[in-house]
């Protein structure tokens, strides 16, 4: 909303700053986004009069001008204009003049001789032929306005008006307008405030006699108000009003339809200008469209209208789209004659659900769709036909049509200032409550607040509250503390794991990612999802943003690859990367989803490998205490190489997958295929997480190291072996740790060497040869039984 | 023989003067006192002296003795430091040569300025918590006084899995409100960092994806004051308490009255610039008091409990933060990016 202070003046008189205006403006509720002066850049420029006019000696098309600018002497001007002649009043740019975009005016010579200053056209002091119709675009404004010479030009064209853009919250519709603004600056600024009531002489007749208004839908429209004028003079608005809606950011076009938007920058009703003659049947209907019906709307664009949309109609057609935009076939064109002013009242979400399915937004529609006064309709249209008069536009016809479809409710609050003050924290007196109350319009009576038309946003103690604090100052009000019991913050157990993931994460060189929840159904083709897989049954966005957009992610994967992608497309050479990422499942038992949260590793480049990211995944399931974790082949996971991928379990419940990326996945993702990826199911890991560690006695005697290479058979997984060990070797063996896997020559093909270190010790006193030499051949002769190996 | 001896100690301190290493200080050692050395020999010669002379050949030979093997040990000692020396010397390294490094992830700056703000909440007695993200739209807007018919449900803002628009991608982290105040015993003091969704195509300022930070206090008592207080005082630990912040009217559906929070611009610091449209302030939250019809629709006796809550970016936060520009590079995740904070 663009408001022209020159207009606020009509009805509240403030004359401080700009700045003290916005702030106050502000600081009560009314954001003010910034502020612009009409006629800005321009300085040095008057009006003059040319008393003399010479060709120049030196130029085909040249004049020498003397000008009257109200100096001691004429100034000599030269312009190449062709349009001016001796008697003109033109605008003068004097010697260190500004105009508009920084252009600069001296004395200068041209063609041999000295100028001492510009004649000025529309286009250079920043105006067009909307603004003074009756001059020309290209030549010398030759103005027609009363003044003298030497008038500073920005007073002699009604510039130097501050026009202050403000932010009008949805539940404020009423500050839509002038009137409604004006009400709020003069509670925030103590001044008066009036708005007369709009007089209409009229010119006789009846308007009764040319037309009927029948409402449908009174759901949809709960008021239709019109008027009538007749012997119609289309012609352009006096300089005044152009101007005002020049500076609120509406271009003038004539003196009706300039009449409808000066009424609704100035009241906030939006108004429509029908021509009578191409009302149908003398009747307008307010109706939803009939299946199938088109209109033509002023803008010239063919509209298909559904059963969703109110229109206003003749007797047969349709004439315009409620509150939105005319027709075409009734639009006001000069050869008009006689009009109706509807001024009415629409349902905000119908209006708004129409612009939108039409794909064209109005001031109209903007204004209707937060939901309007439906006590305006009478004042906008009286004031409409005060200006025709005003104007001398035409002759108001006497009466006025207004059918109350809906009647409006009356609303009132109770007046509680202690509930008030409770809310607030504060101690305003009820009478600073009534005053500001009645300031807004408000009217009090005992402890009923009687809450005006135009305030649907008023309906609970503490609306009035808000009411109050504006104008008492936010800013007043005394910042406290948060009495009562002493609340104990903290973060809760699985809160307390995800820091402790993060930490361990980062220590370990990943960095944290961040990605989009949804993706696109295609990313399961390019991880080699089966097709009958259970993660291809997602949650799909009906409205979505594009297709790879469309589906809320079931597996993280292809995040962390498209991640990964990224950085090898601008050639980082090494990533470390790890996310906590949500995956949603669909549930059976209620239309929300299961969300779960996985941690997701991705790397490569820098020494990435099988081994390397194992290392990590062991590193994370020790440190959050998850029992009896394993690792297992996995072959049939179609992202991973079919044979470096483990499926990571704890107590026999998969938690997880780690792998190489299969080379497939890797291309189609763009990837080296030594990237390698896993992920780890965080409710899983709280799941099996065991007990908090305790301390265990440091051991007191020695202990005793043998190693020992084996040679099995090649497919026998090294943790067979190791389990096999770990048995065997009770009571004495401490650990058993893996320190090389060899195969090629001597070992035969189909074998492999496998060696071992082993950590023998008893708690209770130094093993003796005879302990040692009896758990090593127990080891051994389970090791042969069960696994055929036997020492190398 | 007593000449014979002040000979050899002549001739040994000699020998020890010109020896250089620790081999050759041994061997001086070994040719004057070792079993078969030369003062030895003529120690053993002693018994043909006479009873007169044999104490006193004794003693000078004794204190010969003394005096060599003194000398021999402090030269010694003197080619130990040296060798040391020259050994140090040897070993200097160029101390301005880098060290090995060692890589350290770094947390995604979004979530480091959302765990900062956690533990200036949690400090003021807060604890976190959680809502759903597929959320029911009773949740995100009827019980948060979003009337039917609200711009804000339009399909062409909210992202919706059904024809009946009832299940929808939450638009603001406000719904955690109402999980908490159906759910948890009064009185309540959350916030709630998390992702919401709104259809934006995505641009240097938005995301169809985004964060936000709720904050929610019920209990007895609570007043707008209480609101600025504590809103002040996270924003001054997060940004140091001489930020100044101001508290302008809004409007939001579920707090009244509501407001908004703006503070000094960080670029400008109240001068004025183009980061603060030449305000001075950027605004930095919403808030208000709890909308009455809200908690009455939680089953809160609203005669007894009052509220406040307020929500912001935590996107826009970390921008400011870390002075980023353009808010895709949160998403990008080129680790040239995460691997600054």
């Amino acid at each position: 909303m663009d408001l022209s202070r020159e207009w606020l003046n009509d009805y509240t008189k403030i004359t401080i700053s700009d700045k003290e205006f916005c702030d106050g403006m502000t600081m009560s509720g009314s954001k003010v986004e910034g502020v612009s002066v009409t006629g800005a850049g321009i300085e040095n420029v008057v009006a003059g009069r040319v008393t003399a006019m010479e060709r120049h000696p030196n130029s085909d098309h040249m004049f020498i001008c003397q000008v009257d600018a109200g100096q001691d002497r004429p100034l000599t001007i030269v312009t190449g204009a062709q349009n001016v002649s001796v008697g003109d009043m033109v605008p003068v740019a004097l010697d260190g003049a500004k105009l508009p975009g920084g252009v600069e005016i001296k004395t200068s010579k041209l063609r041999g001789v000295q100028s001492e200053g510009m004649l000025c056209s529309l286009g250079e002091l920043g105006l067009d032929t909307h603004d003074y119709p009756y001059a020309i675009e290209n030549g010398i404004f030759i103005m027609d306005e009363p003044c003298q010479p030497g008038d500073d030009i920005l007073r002699v064209l009604g510039l130097g008006d501050s026009v202050v853009e403000f932010e009008i919250t949805n539940n404020r519709p009423d500050c839509l307008s002038v009137i409604g603004l004006a009400r709020e600056a003069a509670a925030t600024f103590g001044t008066d405030f009036s708005v007369r009531e709009p007089a209409v002489k009229g010119a006789g007749d009846d308007i009764r006699k040319y037309l009927t208004v029948q409402i449908d839908e009174p759901a949809l429209c709960p008021r239709y108000t019109a008027r009538m004028v007749k012997n119609i003079r289309i012609e352009p608005s006096p300089a005044w009003l152009r101007r005002r809606l020049r500076a609120s950011g509406i271009r003038p076009i004539n003196n009706i339809v300039d009449i409808t938007n000066y009424v609704m920058q100035e009241y906030g009703q939006p108004m429509h200008a029908f021509d009578y003659s191409c009302v149908g049947g003398e009747k307008i209907v307010v109706r939803r469209a009939a299946p199938g019906e088109e209109l033509e709307t002023l803008d010239g664009n063919a509209r298909k209208l559904t059963p969703n949309m109110l229109i206003i109609a003749d007797a047969e057609k349709p004439i315009g789209v409620a509150g939105v935009m005319g027709g075409g076939n009734s639009e006001i064109v000069d050869s008009t004659k006689t009009i109706v002013f509807e001024s009415a009242n629409f349902n905000g979400t119908s209006i708004r659900k129409t612009a939108i399915a039409l794909g064209m937004r109005t001031d109209a529609s903007g204004k209707f769709e937060k939901g309007l006064d439906p006590e305006g309709t009478i004042p906008a249209v009286q004031r409409a036909c005060e200006l025709v008069e005003l104007l001398g536009c035409g002759d108001v016809i006497d009466g006025m049509i207004d059918v109350v479809a809906t009647p409006p409710v009356k609303r009132t609050v109770k007046l509680e200032p202690e509930k008030v003050n409770a809310l607030l924290g504060t101690d305003i007196s009820r009478d600073y409550m009534v005053k500001v109350l009645e300031k807004l319009g408000f009217s009090v009576e005992g402890d009923v607040i009687h809450v005006p038309s135009w305030r649907s946003d008023i309906e609970h103690y503490s609306d009035i509250a808000e009411e109050v604090a504006r104008f008492y100052g936010y800013d007043v009000i005394q910042s406290t503390m948060i009495r009562g019991k002493t609340a104990q913050g903290g973060w809760n157990e699985k809160q307390k794991l995800t820091n402790r993931l993060n930490a361990l994460c980062q220590a370990m060189g990943f960095n944290e990612i961040l990605t989009y929840s949804f993706g696109s159904k295609s990313a399961w083709d390019k991880i080699r999802l089966p097709a009958d897989s259970p993660l291809r049954q997602a949650l799909v966005i009906q409205n979505p943003l594009g297709e790879d957009r469309s589906v809320m992610r079931t597996t993280p994967m292809p995040s962390m690859l498209e991640v990964m992608s990224t950085n090898a497309a601008r050639r980082n050479p090494s990533v470390r990367l790890y996310e906590r990422a949500k995956v949603f499942h669909p549930r059976t038992d209620n239309p929300l989803a299961d969300e779960r949260m996985w941690l997701v590793l991705g790397e490569y480049g820098g020494g990435a490998g099988f081994f390397q990211l194992k290392g990590c995944v062991e590193a994370i399931l020790k440190d959050m205490r998850v029992q009896d974790a394993a690792f297992t082949a996995e072959t049939a996971e179609g992202a991973f190489h079919p044979g470096r991928c483990a499926r990571i379990s704890a107590g026999g419940e998969c938690i997880g997958l780690l792998g190489q990326i299969h080379p497939a996945v890797c291309d189609a993702y763009g990837l080296d295929h030594n990237s390698f990826y896993a992920q780890l199911s965080m409710e899983a890991m709280a799941a099996h997480q065991g007990p908090e560690r305790t301390f265990t006695a440091l051991p007191r005697f020695p202990a005793v190291s043998r190693d020992i290479a084996l040679v099995c058979a090649a497919d026998i997984p090294v943790a067979s072996l190791v389990a096999t060990i770990q048995a065997a070797g009770k009571p004495y063996l401490e650990k058993a740790e893996l320190f090389d896997v060899y195969t090629g020559d001597p070992i035969p093909a189909g074998s492999k060497s496998v060696a071992f270190s082993l950590t023998l010790r008893a708690a209770d006193q130094t093993l003796t040869e005879e302990h040692t030499a009896e758990t090593m051949s127990a080891i051994l002769a389970a090791l042969a039984a069960e696994h055929g190996a036997a020492i190398r | 023989m007593e000449q014979k001896l002040r000979q050899l100690r002549e001739q040994s301190l000699q020998a020890i003067r010109e020896a250089d290493t620790l081999e050759a200080l041994e061997a001086v050692r070994v040719k004057y006192l070792g079993k078969k050395g030369e003062l030895t020999a003529v120690l053993k010669q002693m018994g043909g002296l006479s009873a007169e002379e044999r104490p006193r050949m004794g003693q000078l030979a004794n204190s010969i003795r003394e005096e060599l093997t003194e000398t021999l040990d402090s030269a010694k000692n003197a080619l130990a430091e040296k060798a040391l020396e020259a050994r140090l010397a040897a070993e200097r390294e160029d101390v301005t040569i880098p060290g090995t490094p060692v890589s350290i992830g770094r947390p995604h700056p979004l979530n480091k300025v959302i765990d900062e703000f956690s533990e200036i909440a949690i400090g003021m007695g807060f604890t976190i918590a959680e809502g759903p993200e597929v959320e029911l739209s009773s949740y995100n807007f009827d019980k948060l006084n979003t009337a039917e018919g609200h711009p804000a449900r339009d399909r062409q803002d909210t992202f919706y899995f059904d024809d009946d628009d009832q299940v929808l991608l939450r638009t603001q982290t406000s719904p955690v409100q109402i999980h908490v105040m159906e759910t948890q015993p009064l009185p309540i003091r959350i916030i709630a960092p998390g992702r919401v969704y709104r259809k934006d195509e995505v641009d240097a300022t938005h995301s169809p994806m985004f964060h936000q930070i709720e904050g929610l206090v019920v209990d007895e008592g609570i007043t707008f004051g209480d609101l600025k207080g504590t809103l002040n005082e996270l924003v001054h630990r997060l940004y140091g308490s001489d930020l100044k912040t101001r508290f302008r009217p809004h409007h939001f559906p579920f707090t009244e009255p509501s407001c908004e929070m703006d503070v000094e611009c960080f670029k400008c610091h109240g001068a004025g610039c183009p980061v603060c449209k030449g305000e001075g302030w950027v605004e930095l939250l919403g808030g208000g008091m709890v909308h009455p019809k809200v908690l009455a629709g939680c089953g809160i006796d609203t005669d007894k409990y009052s509220g406040f809550a307020f929500g912001f970016g935590s996107d826009r936060l970390a921008m400011f933060r870390f002075n980023i520009s353009d808010l895709r590079l949160l998403f990008e995740n080129d680790v040239r990016f995460l691997e600054q904070f």
